[in-house]
């Protein structure tokens, strides 16, 4: 299998004296995508946050493509082919839907993704392109922000709570698309509430559990109970 | 016709306010930094000017060729070097960090170039004007002072709103976090806003230093109006800065025509008029 494309090693976070994270490992391989489940606080979006070099404190390694990236700058890490689609979608309201996306490229790394191929994605974003982000739908914003991720061409997506606030057809149409978007050889970390939709779209899954990971493997040869179990630890 | 003549001047010296304030409300809106030392750092603009004419002879407005890169320079260095770290952790930090700034730049220039007053002898420019009406005249310097205000607020409109440098101050100022995450280098483009802002206090300097006599601890002063001009055209809005600086300019006129010592607490007054109408200013784009 060769050199996982990210390997966290006991990895520890904390803000400010509240700790975060407490020992979490896991490995993902190229063209993987892996399902972070757990309850809220669990420490889903502190990870994939501490991957992105958004979290001052952290103690352990991770190891992107074999480089340690945990204290690299996030403007850093954007460029080895890291790219975050955060919780609520954090769209900067002053910028028009398309400065969104050209910002989002700034880090100009070379591959598919160009303002031509996020249009041909998602083709309600050029009729809009013009328009201040927040104008737009929570569907379309949503569009917009995982656009925006894409435009530095990452070869690590991190996806966190795609479908928070969105309806349930709208959903739908962004997972639906989540193949074409986490693929072409990259790997996908997808963080979700909906834990039947996660586990139904990754090929794997870890679980954490109060900055702990509780279980993870193979959603087909887990039962529901254990995963209940690993979720809510009862 | 005085009154019409107040008005008039009144607006032409809401130019040289808007100068004053366009630095300050551009650095606000990029890094909600307050920079205390604003004014002192116009004065020292002037002091810089006075020297390199004294030098070199060179017409004050030409010395802005040299003054405005200085200015950007050190305000690049500046704001890389020290008012970066003063950022996110609080609003009290910058204050203090820039509060010193001013009282060392004051002190410096009282040490360097004494407390006698000094000013910029722009020759047949200060004392040429025309009739507009009857009884209303023009003069060239407060002209040229009012259309570099607008040229200065129109470039930096542009820069906002139709270049990626400006694309990346609107983005750090909407959220800075994010912008880290698409690559951008939040301490860079801080400074390039501290150097942008201290390219226009070097034109205000000038300006400043060509229409009154000046001395090391007028400062604060030029921060006030600064200050009161942003305010009442609303955080976050060039134009509004504009529009904020002429209001200014236009009480203190009408102030002056009503009675000479009432020019400076005209001023006052209508900002504190504004504050109790509109709290967030005229034309607010940061809430």
């Amino acid at each position: 299998m060769g050199e996982p494309l990210l390997r966290v090693e006991a990895l520890r976070a904390s803000y400010g004296d509240a700790p975060a994270l407490h020992g979490v490992s896991l490995e993902l391989a190229k063209g993987e995508t892996l399902a972070l489940i757990g309850a809220n606080g669990a420490g889903k979006s502190t990870l994939l946050k501490s991957i992105c070099g958004l979290v001052g404190q952290i103690e352990g390694r991770i190891l992107f493509k074999g480089e340690d990236i945990a204290r690299c700058p996030a403007s850093r890490i954007v460029r080895l082919g890291i790219a975050l689609v955060p919780e609520g979608r954090r769209l900067f309201p002053s910028l028009s839907v398309e400065e969104n996306l050209v910002l989002g490229g700034k880090a100009r790394r070379p591959g598919p993704w160009s303002l031509e191929s996020v249009y041909a994605l998602f083709p309600v974003l050029k009729e809009r392109r013009r328009q201040p982000a927040l104008a737009m739908s929570g569907g379309q914003q949503q569009m917009c922000a995982i656009g925006r991720a894409l435009m530095s061409n990452p070869d690590l997506l991190l996806l966190d709570e795609l479908s928070l606030g969105l309806a349930p057809a709208i959903i739908k149409d962004i997972y639906e698309l989540l193949p074409r978007i986490a693929g072409g050889g990259g790997g996908a970390i997808l963080v979700e509430q909906d834990v039947m939709r996660a586990l139904a779209t990754a090929g794997r899954f870890v679980c954490l559990q109060e900055g702990h990971v509780s279980l993870q493997g193979d959603p087909a040869a887990h039962s529901r109970d254990d995963i209940t179990r690993a979720y809510f630890g009862t | 016709m005085t009154w019409i003549n107040a008005i008039v001047q009144g607006v032409l010296v809401g130019g040289l306010y808007a100068l004053f304030a366009a630095g300050l409300s551009l650095i606000f809106g990029v890094m909600r930094l307050v920079n205390v030392g604003h004014g002192d750092l116009i004065v020292a603009a002037s002091y810089l000017a006075w020297s390199i004419v004294h030098a070199t002879g060179l017409h004050p407005l030409l010395s802005l060729i040299i003054v405005a890169p200085v200015a950007a320079v050190f305000g690049y260095t500046l704001q890389l070097g020290i008012l970066n770290h003063t950022l996110g952790k609080g609003i009290l930090p910058p204050l203090l960090v820039t509060f010193g700034l001013s009282v060392i730049i004051q002190n410096g220039l009282l040490q360097i170039f004494t407390a006698d007053t000094r000013k910029l002898d722009a020759g047949a420019l200060e004392t040429g004007s025309f009739a507009l009406l009857p009884g209303v005249d023009i003069g060239y310097l407060p002209l040229l002072m009012f259309a570099t205000a607008v040229v200065v607020i129109g470039a930096l409109q542009f820069l906002f709103y139709s270049t990626g440098l400006g694309r990346e101050f609107r983005a750090v100022s909407d959220d800075r976090e994010v912008a880290e995450l698409m690559g951008v280098d939040e301490r860079r483009v801080y400074a390039a806003a501290m150097a942008l802002s201290l390219a226009v206090v070097a034109v205000a300097g000038v300006f400043l230093a060509i229409r009154s006599n000046f001395d090391p601890f007028m400062g604060p002063g030029r921060l006030i109006f600064g200050f009161e001009a942003v305010i009442i055209g609303g955080l976050g809005n060039l134009w509004g800065t504009l529009a904020g600086g002429v209001i200014l300019g236009v009480a203190q006129g009408v102030g002056a025509e009503i009675d000479p010592g009432w020019q400076v607490l005209a001023g006052h007054i209508a900002f504190l008029l504004v504050l109790a109408v509109r709290p967030r200013g005229l034309f607010p784009r940061i809430s």
